[in-house]
């Protein structure tokens, strides 16, 4: 009995000095490890000035750090046609075909600019979280230049994005869904009284709000008829509404009846905590793990829809997280092509003269800028790595750090894609920023020695800095220099984050 | 619920049913199968049309293709004229055409209607594997092949997708390649090398495709001339890249090709008509290429899309997402015709959309059953019917 009650009384004790450790743990700083952490999922890479100075900080003060630096301004000038007005749909119909033809071309070079003018910015911004979260709602607000031509519209888009991007969710959905590109991408501006289109009422239920499951056909068929008149305003390529084509009658969408228009649909589908919680499982799959944990989930939605969806909130709560710090999460988030290239060239901190071509180095690993393969756009982890992209991945990093030893088999390779003296270029602008990546590849400069004088020069403390986890191939005894960086990049472990 | 717990409920009772069947011989995989995703979703009554049926011209003022047009298959259904490269098939009895494919309850989504088929689940039962990965789990393709499975031109492992989400959840690989182009494919992985296995779940899958990297590599070669051209389209390519494949020393069981751009919601005429045009030739030098193999007699083409689109257009010259289509059949061992059922245009469903005739697993079962000569109950999770578009 007595030696019963002493063993609670043991366990109980135990219980509270270890509660007591993890509040201790709680309040400390970061040290080494999870900054590396928090850098590398939020930043793209970590390097080691930045890992020493958030070593220091708490959880609470290194994510408050990485937020309040969203708020900079970005750094790289946009082309200067993103000033121009868009080409109205009327004049598009009265022109020759020779016309249109250039027309088009004109739209490709300055989509390719576009895709140059934001991986720059991925590359050089001073908060690069901006640009995670830019493209966190770039793939799920998708848009495409597949279907929206002329560039002016996704640019404009981007911008929206940047102005929502850590603002309130509920704000961001129905400024999207009056967005020129949106607009035309989910085909609303055919959406009329009398011969609804339901493409965006389908898209904003199943991917930007609830999720598949989660509404009936009926539901949709309600709420296309409530988005009808939403346009564009065929001159100018503004957000237009006409009252003439909106059905103004009777709908019910999600159990409730009314003569709704688009933005009472959209208050209605915010109301759904369900929206709360497709959103942070996104959120989660993003910075955390592949398989959001539901208890998680349920209590950063709450935290979101307490704080009238402020997207900066839940995220704030994400990033401080137990879970965002478990060693059972590291090293299981398969890095997008933009990680991979962009943290690349952070990471070991790479001199170019050329960033902008890099965006079809992206591309070409499968995550083509302003083009996601459909409006649910890339579907990420595991599915980014197949035979193709891994051999894809595998090259970059192998031409990376190789560049002096192939600089000039690749130059012969821009020179000879060239067009000859007086001709116009062969494959127009795609074939153009090739030759561009070509080159910027060749150009490419790593100061090894003073990357790896920074990064502490013994094997081990590189491969700390590099890998999320131990890598597959253990860098055997007596490697040293360039040799340990090449062989930690090409380690299976290095396509993780 | 979520997926994973679906699956696991799903799976749960049925544990024996998943081991292997007596009673079959080993599969037959030095017969080919090509499959060929129409992406987006096909407008299967533009494709074949009811020509007869002036319901047809009704529902379709602006896209309805004038009777004279059509290339006649029978008194009442014909091809879209962009179709023509077809007809010399057609004549030669090596196409079957599969009308009213489709699946009860049908998802109008994509994304979900894809999955449905891919993994040829029940339209409210969520499986994360796909169809063919159960047949390979249940019959292997010999390890001497280069691949169990080559998909041409995409990152979507469709109906070889793995049984795993990122979460582990599912045990059943395949080794499929993803390759744009075989040369280029053989260039890079020079850089693979395999390595063992892992516990974290995105890790393991890096290494297996990297394994798989390897020994495709080993068995894939690219020095056949063909005779006949390709034609100079993205399809054309993915045509050539998969007869290249064909054409190698060790084998593959199954192939995937794509044709993206079916998702016509506005002015569909001018893009479906090239679409189509691209999908004929391609499958005619597909032909071509494979009877310089002596593969024709033994491959199996099959097209298939997540859904086919609504009978009556939309204010946009375009369709809206519908349900049952039509599907082609090629091969030299297939018996020509025209199999399932006319679109009942006179019986829509409540969102104006077709009922289907023949459920997209019978198509399968057939597969499975008929070419391969394995059980489809268990890669299918049910009974089917066999169709019978297969000479024997």
């Amino acid at each position: 009995m007595l030696a019963d009650n002493t063993r609670r009384l043991f366990s109980a004790l135990m219980l509270m000095v270890v509660s007591g450790a993890a509040q201790v743990t709680l309040a400390a700083s970061l040290g080494f490890d999870d900054a590396r952490h928090l850098l590398t999922r939020t930043s793209y890479a970590a390097l080691p000035a930045d890992i020493e100075s958030f070593a220091g900080l708490t959880r609470e003060q290194a994510v408050e750090l990485l937020l309040s630096r969203v708020d900079k301004p970005r750094t790289t000038p946009p082309p200067a046609w993103v000033r121009e007005p868009v080409l109205p749909v009327l004049r598009l119909r009265e022109m020759s075909v020779e016309a249109r033809r250039d027309f088009q071309r004109t739209n490709v070079a300055r989509g390719l600019e576009m895709r140059g003018w934001w991986l720059q910015e991925m590359v050089t911004t001073p908060s690069p979280l901006t640009e995670k979260m830019v493209l966190f709602w770039h793939n799920h607000f998708v848009s495409s230049q597949q279907k929206v031509r002329q560039p002016q519209y996704l640019y404009r888009q981007n911008v929206l994005l940047r102005e929502h991007a850590l603002g309130s969710f509920g704000v961001f959905l129905h400024a999207i869904a009056r967005d020129p590109a949106m607009v035309i991408y989910l085909d609303n501006a055919s959406n009329r009284k009398g011969q609804p289109n339901e493409n965006f009422a389908r898209e904003v239920m199943e991917l930007f709000t609830l999720g598949e499951g989660h509404y009936t056909e009926r539901d949709i068929k309600e709420a296309a008829r409530a988005f009808t008149g939403w346009s564009i305003d065929g001159e100018t390529g503004e957000f237009l509404f006409r009252p003439f084509a909106h059905d103004d009658g009777e709908k019910t969408v999600l159990g409730r009846t009314g003569n709704f228009g688009g933005n009472a649909v959209l208050d209605i589908l915010l109301a759904q905590p369900q929206t709360a919680e497709f959103v942070v499982r996104k959120l989660w799959r993003e910075f955390v793990s592949p398989e959001p944990d539901a208890v998680e989930v349920r209590r950063i939605a709450e935290v979101f829809r307490d704080n009238r969806y402020d997207i900066r909130s839940a995220l704030r709560a994400l990033l401080i997280s137990d879970a965002f710090y478990a060693p059972q999460y590291r090293a299981t988030l398969v890095k997008s092509p933009v990680d991979l290239v962009v943290g690349a060239l952070r990471q070991f901190q790479f001199a170019t003269g050329d960033v902008q071509p890099f965006a079809l180095a992206v591309a070409q690993l499968g995550q083509n800028l302003f083009s996601p393969p459909n409006v649910k756009g890339w579907p990420g982890g595991d599915a980014w790595i197949n035979s193709t992209t891994l051999l894809a991945r595998k090259q970059f990093l192998d031409r990376l750090f190789r560049a002096e030893e192939l600089r000039p088999s690749m130059m012969m390779a821009a020179n000879a894609t060239q067009a000859a003296p007086g001709k116009a270029p062969q494959g127009g602008p795609l074939n153009a920023m090739r030759q561009r990546l070509l080159r910027a590849m060749a150009d490419v400069q790593f100061d090894s020695q003073r990357w790896l004088q920074q990064a502490g020069n013994e094997p081990a403390q590189v491969q700390r800095l590099v890998l999320a986890m131990a890598p597959q191939h253990p860098v055997p005894q007596g490697v040293s220099g360039m040799e340990v960086i090449r062989r930690l990049t090409q380690d299976p472990v290095y396509q993780l984050k | 619920m979520e997926r994973r717990e679906f699956l696991k409920a799903a799976a749960a009772g049925s544990v024996l049913a998943w081991l292997p069947q007596p009673g079959w011989a080993a599969a037959n995989y030095q017969k080919l199968l090509i499959l060929v995703e129409l992406k987006g979703g096909n407008d299967g009554l533009n494709t074949v049309i009811p020509y007869a049926d002036a319901q047809y011209a009704a529902l379709r003022p602006r896209l309805a293709v004038a009777r004279d047009q059509v290339l006649q298959l029978d008194d009442g259904s014909g091809l879209n004229p962009a179709l023509a490269p077809l007809m010399p098939l057609w004549k030669a009895g090596e196409v079957a055409i599969v009308q009213g494919v489709g699946y009860p309850a049908p998802n109008l989504s994509h994304f979900r209607s894809i999955e449905i088929w891919d993994t040829a689940s029940k339209s409210n039962e969520f499986l994360l594997d796909g169809w063919l990965t159960r047949a390979f789990a249940q019959a292997p393709v010999p390890r001497s092949f280069a691949a169990d499975a080559v998909v041409v031109g995409s990152a979507e492992m469709g109906p070889f997708a793995n049984g795993t989400n990122g979460a582990g959840s599912g045990t059943r690989t395949t080794r499929t390649i993803a390759l744009t182009n075989t040369e280029q494919f053989l260039q890079q992985a020079k850089l693979a090398v395999a390595a063992g296995h892992a516990h974290n779940t995105a890790l393991s899958h890096i290494l297996r495709v990297e394994r798989d990297i390897v020994q495709a590599a080993a068995g894939l070669n690219t020095q056949h001339a063909f005779r006949i051209p390709f034609p100079p389209t993205a399809f054309g390519n993915a045509i050539r890249t998969a007869s290249q494949v064909v054409a190698s020393r060790a084998g593959v069981a199954a192939l995937k090709v794509s044709l993206n751009g079916f998702d016509t919601h506005s002015g569909q005429a001018g893009t479906h008509t090239r679409l189509l045009k691209e999908l004929a030739e391609g499958l005619a030098a597909l032909k071509g290429a494979l009877g310089e193999l002596g593969r024709w007699d033994d491959t199996l083409v099959a097209t298939y899309a997540e859904f086919g689109r609504r009978p009556r257009e939309n204010a946009s010259a375009g369709t809206d997402h519908g349900t049952a289509s039509a599907h082609f059949v090629l091969g030299g061992r297939i018996k020509g015709g025209l199999y399932g059922q006319r679109p009942a245009l006179d019986r829509l469903d409540g969102n104006g959309n077709l009922s289907f005739a023949v459920d997209f697993r019978d198509i399968y079962a057939t597969v499975l059953e008929r070419w391969w000569d394995i059980s489809a109950a268990t890669a299918l999770r049910g009974r089917f019917t066999s169709l019978d578009f297969i000479k024997t």
